[in-house]
């Protein structure tokens, strides 16, 4: 099972729920099953096939360049958070 | 991705358990003779023939409409050759593309390089010019006729924030993760984080602080001003050089920009004077080529000092209130922020940056996080070094110096009893691996400085904390063996801080070479793979972490070498050392083998090309020593050391440079440098007779102490250096000037006249 950790702002679309486990192999599935239980919120967090610009995906505390093609091994835990430039 | 395949090694060590005999030394820099003797290239320097020179025009307000643009008095004088406008860009559409580190809204960077309907911050290009000089240029520019409806311009976070604020953007709505608000306004964006329950950490608390600070808008203030020159080709190719923490991004958003493919644009990157995150958006360089279109020769443009201040992308200035609770036992139960940070004219503040480092070095059990991203009448904001977390560090570790006091403790005990730790999650969500905030913050503790009482009247001293996420991101080396021994190295990162060595070493460290015998270089889009910008503080890393995987795989072809001349299995031949060793006592040093390469067979070229996680995070813990006059507010720094968990030291002397430098930058964010504005937005102090950085005459020695906690993400340990010493320097000395005159500093900068307010209404 894959944890994945739902941001505030993004709560109301799941019912209040902050955390929520899937099944899933890559960031997408974890996208997509989030989409199954609550309609909507594909919408939210992605823009055509990628994830939304200004936002990244972190998995077990790593930030992924890879995005929505990102493994998720089980057990992992997934976090959409602000994507950061450095200086 | 790159995985790391090999076991991981000791620090100090080389995979074998041997020490390192290229990492950690200290050889001369290999651009080194270049640049003391002035002999390395800049962009100023380039001279092509038929160059012509280039001027832009820019807005003489902060916010206005442009009715029309009259440039025939311009085009009619001798010796210009071509003027341009928005409309000669590209119109790109609200498309927003990834530029490696960071996405950027090409609308709004076509807009930002000259503008379209409107003007939206003193300094916003409008036009330019070629001609024949230089000085024709800029005649020229002053004949363009533009006809502004000057609107009201808003120039503070709060203000811009305020219901009826003038708007900056007709089109811009507040999203909230995706959810757009319905009215537009000058909020780009807001979101939150939240861990646990912070009003039952707040009920828990013995003390809870809560104080409000403000941040003045800085530039990176680097000593080169941007430039570009361009060479359209009647074939359709354009050449650009310029000064760039990134050639590869450049060519994309020239690509982009001037609507061609990247295959046709090719990027020298000159030798750079600086950036610190500021040379990675475009300025220039689309304006040069589409000069370069209109007149068929090449085309140079230089920026002056007031340009760069005017046009170019500081870092933002903001309003931060945090509020901490604290036990009886001084331990943290709950803190909670509200940050609002200036994107400048368009969206895309570090807010995101700064909200994810503000509680970071703190194990922190219920806390909530609001940032907001606004659009103000000041130029676009740009990275700068850790970029968000130096104003977020200010804010709250004055509030934790505040909080030492009214418990009596030890504020670097207070730091260690609370710090993060490997496991420790952050109030933004992820869960620490290893890093090095106790490490950094025993090192302070245990240094001569923190052990060495300070006495004296009006003399205090302060300490800070700090934290930075250091990134990985795409990089490229190619290396190729000399026939003499030597290994020519390219590399795809602009080196700005002596990072041609730093990667040199990483590469002769695992061939078993010496530092100088390798010859590094930095390609240009062409002639190298694709390569993020040089920023991150992931050169050092990254590209390192390329150049180890290129070395390796020089190791390979030349064990299959050896194993061809020996006419035996590759699998009986071994490199050990520096050598290649072979069954029945064959051996051949690597220059022995290299000087048979070509031969017995095909070139042998290694490659790396990585995308690394596992950055690492970076700590820093500062010291500083100041006294304050009473009688003029102005503050003197007598003593600064600066503690960092930079994972592994390759090269000490420039890991020292880099803690040193970011403690400088910070030292005048702090105490001197802001964007000082009149009530029309222009800003009065575009000079640097006027705008203050430090010299060396307004600083002590910066003492450095190297704490080495090894990032298991990288073959050598390595971890970021560049950023995160620029973090903790403003809350440090806001500090050290309580415990020297009594006065809590909420404002930046700390600038002689606003210190001496404070003592004043004391």
């Amino acid at each position: 099972m894959i944890k994945v950790f739902i941001p505030p702002l993004l709560r109301p679309a799941t019912n209040g729920l902050d955390q929520i486990e899937v099944e899933a192999a890559t960031v997408r599935q974890v996208v997509a099953a989030l989409e199954k239980r609550h309609p909507g919120i594909r919408e939210r967090l992605c823009a055509d096939d990628s994830l939304r610009p200004g936002l990244a995906v972190a998995v077990n505390g790593a930030v992924s360049s890879l995005g929505l093609l990102q493994k998720v091994p089980d057990g992992s835990e997934v976090h959409f958070l602000p994507a950061i430039g450095g200086g | 991705m790159a995985t790391v395949e090999h076991e991981k090694q000791a620090q100090g060590t080389s995979g074998n358990g041997k020490p390192y005999k290229v990492i950690g030394t200290r050889p001369i820099r290999h651009d080194g003779v270049d640049k003391v003797t002035g002999r390395a290239k800049y962009g100023a320097d380039l001279r092509l023939s038929g160059l012509l020179y280039g001027f832009v025009l820019r807005s003489p307000h902060a916010h206005a409409r442009i009715k029309s643009i009259d440039t025939s008095r311009a085009k009619a004088l001798p010796g210009v050759r071509a003027v341009i406008t928005h409309r000669d860009l590209r119109e790109p559409g609200s498309r927003v593309v990834d530029l490696g580190e960071g996405a950027v809204n090409l609308r709004h960077l076509s807009n930002n390089i000259l503008a379209a309907d409107k003007v939206l911050y003193r300094g916003h290009a409008v036009a330019a010019v070629a001609a024949d000089s230089v000085h024709v240029a800029e005649e020229a520019a002053g004949l363009i006729k533009v006809e502004y409806e000057v609107l009201p311009a808003v120039t503070d976070v709060r203000s811009a924030m305020e219901a009826g604020a003038p708007l900056l953007h007709d089109d811009l709505f507040t999203d909230e993760l995706g959810q757009r608000a319905t009215k537009p306004s000058n909020v780009a964006k807001h979101f939150r984080f939240e861990k646990g329950d912070v009003s039952e950490g707040f009920a828990r608390a013995k003390i809870v602080v809560e104080r409000e600070f403000h941040t003045a808008t800085v530039h990176q203030g680097y000593i080169e001003p941007h430039n570009a020159t361009a060479l359209w080709n009647p074939d359709g190719h354009v050449t650009v050089w310029t000064s760039t923490q990134g050639a590869f991004t450049v060519r994309q958003q020239v690509a982009e920009l001037v609507n061609l493919p990247i295959s046709r644009v090719k990027v020298i990157p000159m030798e750079i004077g600086g950036g610190f995150g500021g040379k990675i958006r475009v300025y220039l360089e689309p304006v040069a080529a589409i000069l370069s279109k209109r007149c068929g020769q090449p085309v140079k443009v230089l920026m002056s000092r007031a340009d760069v201040f005017e046009g170019t992308g500081p870092t933002p200035g903001s309003y931060i209130k945090v509020k901490v609770g604290v036990d009886a036992s001084g331990k943290i139960t709950a803190a909670e922020t509200y940050m609002a940070y200036e994107a400048g004219a368009y969206p895309g503040s570090p807010i995101g940056a700064g909200a994810m480092c503000i509680f970071a070095c703190y194990d922190i059990p219920n806390g909530k996080i609001d940032g907001y991203d606004v659009v103000v009448n000041k130029p676009q904001t740009s990275a700068y070094r850790a970029p968000g977390a130096t104003n977020a560090a200010f804010a709250l570790e004055t509030v934790t110096d505040e909080i030492c006091e009214k418990l009596k403790l030890d504020p670097l005990e207070f730091r260690l009893k609370n710090a993060a730790r490997e496991g420790t999650r952050r109030v933004d969500g992820p869960v620490f691996p290893r890093i090095g905030m106790i490490e950094t913050v025993e090192a302070a503790k245990n240094s001569d400085h923190w052990k060495t009482p300070l006495a004296g009247k009006n003399r205090g001293r302060g300490v800070a904390v700090g934290f930075w996420f250091n990134c990985g991101l795409k990089s490229s080396v190619s290396a190729t063996v000399n026939p003499d021994g030597t290994v020519a190295l390219v590399e795809g990162s602009t080196d700005i801080g002596g990072t041609r060595t730093s990667i040199a070493m990483q590469l002769a460290e695992t061939l078993g070479i010496g530092a100088a015998d390798v010859v590094p270089s930095v390609g240009d889009t062409d002639s190298v793979g694709y390569t993020d910008v040089t920023g991150g503080s992931r050169v050092t890393f990254a590209t390192g972490y390329a150049a180890y995987e290129a070395a390796r795989d020089i190791q390979r072809q030349m064990i299959e070498r050896a194993a061809r001349i020996w006419e035996v299995d590759a699998p009986q031949v071994s490199y050990e050392d520096g050598s290649l060793v072979g069954p029945g006592g064959k051996k051949f040093t690597f220059r022995e083998l290299a000087a048979q390469v070509n031969k017995t067979g095909e070139p042998i070229v290694g490659r790396g090309s990585v995308d690394p996680e596992g950055c690492g995070g970076a700590f820093a813990a500062h010291i500083v020593d100041v006294e304050v006059d009473p009688e003029t507010g102005k503050v003197d720094i007598l003593r600064y050391t600066a503690a960092q968990d930079v994972g592994t030291a390759i090269h000490p002397a420039y890991v020292e440079g880099q803690i040193q430098g970011g403690a400088v930058q910070g030292i005048g964010w702090g105490l001197n440098e802001e964007y000082f504005y009149d009530a029309a937005g222009t800003m009065r102090n575009s000079t640097f007779l006027d705008y203050r950085i430090p010299t060396c005459y307004d600083l002590p020695m910066i003492d450095t102490i190297i704490v080495e906690v090894p990032n298991p993400g990288h073959p050598y340990s390595v971890r970021g250096v560049g950023e995160v010493p620029i973090v903790p320097p403003p809350a440090a000395l806001a500090n050290a000037i309580y415990h020297a005159v009594g006065v809590r500093m909420q404002r930046l900068p700390m600038s002689p006249p606003k210190v001496l307010h404070e003592i004043l209404a004391k």
